[in-house]
């Protein structure tokens, strides 16, 4: 089967309590490249270098830290419309409506609802294309493996979310039924395996393109998280975090759930990031892998074997 | 010029400077009775009342200290810093081993903070 539907996270909305500081966190820490402002909401626009879309994060001055909304792109214009449709009458999702084209720069219109667990998600199918600037001869023409002038960490894309809710099997029934993700992981209570605490879910060949944890609140925010090509560039992050005394949550170290390589680190308002690397090749017909709550230690960090103070409680 | 810092509940003492938070400071002297979070004004972990001495603050995510809360000098250590010496309570988190409780239904922990709202 090919790829069809919806093709991957194209975008996170993340609030930050001071424009600047998280622009230069964003810019020359993490390593992605503003392409676009708009002043009048305090908003900015950003890309990794390796995605070729407009862009893949949005930053706003708010009063609060946390997430806005996440944005998911669909193969076409007639996919949007019909999985708008299927939204709408699945009566899981609150809060349906549609965001009009160019209310984010460079991109067309946007379905717009809210999942069970209280996230605001939205499908799009068309955003302009900026490429990557690695073409030679005209862009994408026999193209280097990477560009010049890459600041920071420069993880090569947006790559997932990890997201705090209450209504996790409402949530996974959206994602599943609805939109066509497959369940590549989950965590279940061992005293009672017909309730899930974890999900991991796949539009796509990736070990996850969202994940949830139920917790009893409602949208919360775990992190971003952002590939990088090799377990030496998580390390590189940690040495280039450090040498700008970044708040690093853990990590280096090695996730069980997706066997990602990850360092967890907080912007300058306290959301929470990731970088990694690694993983494995998810296909539709692949066995949900299966973690219990007493295992539930070393599925988040392999190697201490156990959850750090800040891993449940610390979200925004 | 340096400040002495009292965490109440715990009754550790530590100095701070004006130009460091509460909460980097306690980092620094090696204490532990504040909660540590994301250290950046956002999830609310090092919430503490402040019960005596000056100080002033830097912005802290609304969904964690509302206008109530800082009028009522309860703020983030890590967007805290002395003015004078202070005395503080910390109000975050009580630390419980995650996991199911028995016989209670599953419930991860979370900040109290949260649980009062």
């Amino acid at each position: 089967m090919s790829l069809t539907g919806v093709l991957r996270p194209g975008h996170v909305a993340i609030r930050v309590l001071e424009l600047e500081p998280a622009l230069k966190h964003y810019t020359e820490v993490l390593g992605l490249i503003e392409t676009a402002r708009d002043p009048k909401n305090k908003r900015v626009f950003l890309k990794a270098w390796d995605e070729h879309d407009h862009h893949s994060v949005v930053l706003r001055e708010a009063d609060e830290a946390g997430m806005d909304y996440m944005g998911w792109k669909v193969d076409s214009p007639a996919t949007l419309k019909k999985l708008a449709a299927d939204v709408e009458k699945s009566k899981l999702c609150q809060d349906l409506a549609w965001i009009p084209a160019g209310e984010h720069p460079g991109t067309g219109e946007r379905f717009r609802f809210t999942v069970p667990t209280g996230h605001a998600m939205e499908l799009y199918a068309e955003k302009d294309r900026l490429g990557n600037n690695c073409g030679t001869d005209g862009p994408d023409i026999n193209p280097l493996p990477w560009p010049d002038d890459l600041k920071g960490i420069a993880p090569s894309r947006f790559d997932h979310c990890l997201l705090y809710g209450d209504d996790l099997d409402g949530t996974c029934k959206v994602f599943r039924d609805v939109l066509g993700f497959g369940l590549s992981e989950q965590v279940l209570l061992k005293a009672d395996p017909n309730t899930m605490i974890g999900a991991f879910l796949s539009c796509s060949n990736k070990a996850h393109d969202i994940a949830f944890i139920r917790q009893p609140v409602k949208g919360k925010f775990h992190h971003a998280s952002f590939e990088l090509g090799s377990w030496e560039k998580v390390l590189r992050a940690g040495d280039i975090l450090s040498r700008h005394h970044t708040s690093i949550d853990i990590g280096p170290t090695r996730h069980g759930i997706t066997r990602g390589e990850t360092i967890y680190f907080f912007d300058p308002s306290g959301n929470r990031n990731e970088v990694f690397s690694g993983g494995y090749i998810y296909y539709p017909d692949k066995p949900p892998l299966t973690w219990y709550d007493d295992s539930l230690g070393p599925a988040i960090f392999y190697h201490d074997r156990k959850i750090n103070e800040s891993f449940l409680s610390v979200f925004t | 010029m340096p400040h002495l810092i009292t965490i109440e509940n715990s009754g550790e003492r530590f100095t701070g400077a004006d130009s460091m938070s509460v909460l980097a400071a306690m980092e620094q002297a090696r204490c532990r009775g504040i909660p540590v979070g994301c250290r950046n004004g956002g999830c609310g972990a090092c919430k503490v009342r402040v019960t005596s001495g000056r100080y002033r603050t830097g912005k802290m995510s609304r969904a964690v200290v509302s206008v109530a809360d800082e009028a009522t000098g309860c703020v983030l250590a890590c967007k805290t810093y002395p003015e004078s010496d202070l005395g503080v309570e910390a109000l975050g988190r009580v630390l419980q081993p995650a996991g199911p409780r028995p016989g209670a239904s599953f419930s991860f922990v979370i900040p109290r903070s949260e649980k009062e709202a």
